[in-house]
Parts: C-alpha cells; structure tokens; sequence
C-alpha cells in the first residue's frame, strides 16, 4: 500500500541521496523539531503517552481537529534523542492534517527507509515503537467517543 | 564527583576530565575521537577538532567478524592526522561504551598514547560546554602501525573454553535477564541472533553500569569499584579475567575499568560473546 503522499515524497526524497546527504537531511528535521506546546500537554507527561521501548523518553499526542483530521506532537527528552526528534518532524510534516484511518495505514517500515545505515541498533527497535505508537493513537481516533 | 586524581585508581592517566579536554582544545598534540552508538550524533555537534570513528565503519572489518587490519588501522590513523605522538581522547554517547570499545581496538595496535574522557558526552553536554557541526580536516599522516596483536586484550572462544574449564574468572556484564537466560539480548534492543541464552558457565553477573556514577555518568572511585568486583563479587586482580556480553562493546567498558581503574593484571574482552557462544554447538551453558 502506498504511503500517504508527503511522506512518500520524504521517502523519495532520501533515497536519492548518499548516507552524507541523509544524516544532514535527517539532522535537517531534528532542528525543525517542535515540542508538544503547554495548552496540549506539560511535564510530567503522562505515562499513556509515552512511546514503549524509546530510549530517548519521547512520548506522542494526536489531537482531533474541527475537519476530523489529526494534528500529532511530540516530546523527546533525552536530549541526545536526535534521530527521536528527526522522526518525530517528519512524522508531524507529513501526517498532520490527514485522517486517523489514513495515518492508521503507515507501518513502521519506514523507519528503515528514512535512515538506512543511519539507524543504530537500540534506536531501530525506539524509532519503529514511535511509528506504532502513532499508529495506535490513529486507530483510538477512528473509534467514535464512548457514551 | 571528585577529581579523577583522588579517586584512587590503578592507572589515573588514562581518564581525563572535561574540563582538561576543554582546556587542551586546540593542543596539537591531542586528537579527540567521538564514537557513539547513535550514527547521528556527531553530526548533530561535536566538541570542537573532535573526529568521528565509528564502530562499524572505521574498526570493524566490512566482510569477516573481525576488526580492522593494521592496514585499516594505519588508514585510519591518517584519516584523523594521527602520528604515534598523538594522545587521542575517546569520549561518546552511552556512558563511553563505544569510546571504550574503540579505545580498546587502539589497544589491539599498541595505540597506549590514550585516554577516555570521564562522563562522555552527556557530562559535557550538562556543563553546556561548546560544541560544533564543523568537521575538523587534518593533514594526513604517515602512521606505521605495528600488526594487530590480539594476544593481550582480546580472547576467543577456545581461550574461554580452557578459561572455563580451569575455572578462571569470568565477568558477565550483560542485564541481569540477559544472564538469567529469560531474555536473549538487552532492554529494547533487538535480538540479534543468540538461538540459546544464559551465561557462560562461571561467569559472575555485573552488570557494566554498576561501574558508572549515575547521576554524571562518570567512573565510581576505585574503592567502590573494588567492593563491587573483588568484595561482593570475589575476583581477584592477580587472576586471569575475561569479560564478555553480546557483541565485547559493553565487556570493553568493563575490561577498561578492571584493567586501568583496578590494576587488574590480565583481563582481556571476549567480543565473541553472547552472539558467539549463545550460538555454538555442544557448549556448556549456566541459567
């Protein structure tokens, strides 16, 4: 199944270039990086949205918004978790404005297909769970409100 | 944290604070070696005339399960302007896991001239000192390496068998789980191919942390380190010791302690490890 198409496009994008051109594209992100603001969430965070096996103690939000679309946020904390916040940019890019069932399709493969031998063994497992983790919050969204 | 000089180490020269690396910043004579875990970080800053030797790329070689040659070495240490005068620093991410397995490597080509920077990277990120995205380039060098002897600081699995079987000192530095056989490789790291877990059959559980200040990630001074290993664990420094965990970069961490903070005498890494012997055929295995 194709990927919804801002992301494919990141996609087509890094796999253009060398392992040089991606670590500055994927550094690229990470400065683009927003943390979740105060009116959405504010430390300590909960412990529901923190992401399971990341390292970098990032944690993810998708807010409903008036169009029925999701808007995602993210906090890393670790503040060495930059290929945490490089994913989490893109994830925020290229999946904001789009509809839970649309970002409920995205796998974590692409994860692999972003950084390549810019993955590190930990970060693989951390940076996939953030995938699922904003997988798993789309297919909550899907579900209409209990009651 | 108190300065490395007091805390009584067996070899205090070979640790260096982050602030002697800040003051020898533009020292010639000092090369700074970043090794991280994470592929992005130095590319994301550095400390400033900082390289970066990556594990994989730089000191494994890309065929066999081995490491660099003498020529890759001597390659090497001209890509980062190295000579044998160069006093290189290791530090990096993860407590200085890698910056102890590279440093370990060097010690494979007789590289002595070397030192690990005390709390790694995390430490000098908390002091908010300066870091950079400039890539240093230096002049390379002519580095003639002597051959990689593996003899002192390295052992294979036949070495740790007749280990064994002589009841020599072993030091499992992996999790407690990973040691205990109910998990195959650390906290949310993937498995990577053990097909059996447990432990080497005598090898006494210590974690690699243990060795590691929590709150700095700095070294513990030598006579809590002591108590950890030699009182509550029983190793002596006089015996033969060999550390393992599931790839040798955690056990390097360890070998680093026992060998330079303790004075132990023999200590070599196991890099084989777990994904070696958890893996072989008719091997004694502890749970």
């Amino acid at each position: 199944m194709p990927y919804p198409a801002r992301l494919q496009a990141v996609i087509d994008m890094f796999a253009m270039f060398d392992t040089a051109d991606r670590t500055n594209m994927l550094l690229g992100y990470a400065d683009q990086f927003r943390e979740v603001p105060p009116d959405v969430a504010t430390r300590p965070f909960a412990r529901s949205h923190q992401i399971p096996q990341c390292e970098s103690d990032a944690y993810a939000w998708a807010l409903r918004q008036p169009d029925g679309t999701l808007k995602l946020w993210f906090a890393v904390e670790n503040p060495s978790g930059v290929s945490a916040k490089a994913l989490a940019a893109i994830l925020d890019k290229t999946l904001s404005g789009l509809t839970p069932a649309e970002i409920a399709q995205v796998d974590s493969s692409i994860v692999e297909k972003l950084f390549r031998q810019n993955i590190s063994m930990g970060k693989g497992m951390g940076l996939m769970s953030m995938v699922e983790a904003v997988r798993a919050l789309a297919r909550a969204a899907e579900k209409p409100p209990a009651g | 944290m108190t300065d490395i000089a007091d805390r009584g180490y067996a070899h205090p020269e070979v640790l260096v604070s982050t602030a002697w690396v800040e003051q020898h910043l533009n020292d010639p004579g000092i090369r700074l070696i970043e090794s991280n875990e994470d592929t992005l970080l130095y590319a994301s800053g550095h400390i400033p005339g900082a390289v970066h030797v990556d594990w994989t790329s730089d000191l494994n070689d890309q065929i066999r399960r081995d490491y660099i040659t003498r020529a890759g070495f001597e390659a090497l240490m001209s890509r980062i302007g190295a000579t044998k005068d160069t006093t290189v620093v290791f530090y990096g991410d993860k407590n200085n896991w890698w910056a102890c397995y590279a440093f370990w490597v060097f010690q494979l080509f007789g590289h002595a001239n070397a030192k690990v920077m005390d709390g790694g990277r995390v430490k000098w990120q908390k002091e908010n000192r300066p870091l950079t995205r400039e890539v240093p380039h230096y002049e390379p060098t002519q580095y003639v390496a002597a051959e990689r002897n593996d003899a002192t600081h390295r052992a294979f699995r036949d070495e740790v068998m007749a280990h064994v079987e002589r009841k020599g000192q072993l030091v499992d530095v992996r999790s407690p789980e990973e040691y205990a056989g109910t998990r195959m490789h650390m906290p949310d790291y993937p498995n990577e191919g053990a097909l059996r877990g447990g432990h080497i059959p005598g090898a006494k559980s210590i974690p690699w942390a243990k060795a590691i200040d929590p709150e700095d990630g700095t070294f513990k001074p030598a006579d809590e380190l002591r108590r950890l290993y030699c009182d509550e664990n029983a190793l002596s420094p006089a015996e033969p010791t060999i550390a393992y965990c599931r790839i040798g970069e955690r056990s390097s961490h360890t070998w680093f302690a026992l060998k330079y903070l303790l004075g132990f005498d023999n200590v070599r890494n196991y890099d084989g490890s777990w994904t070696e012997w958890g893996n072989m055929v008719n091997v004694p295995i502890e749970r």
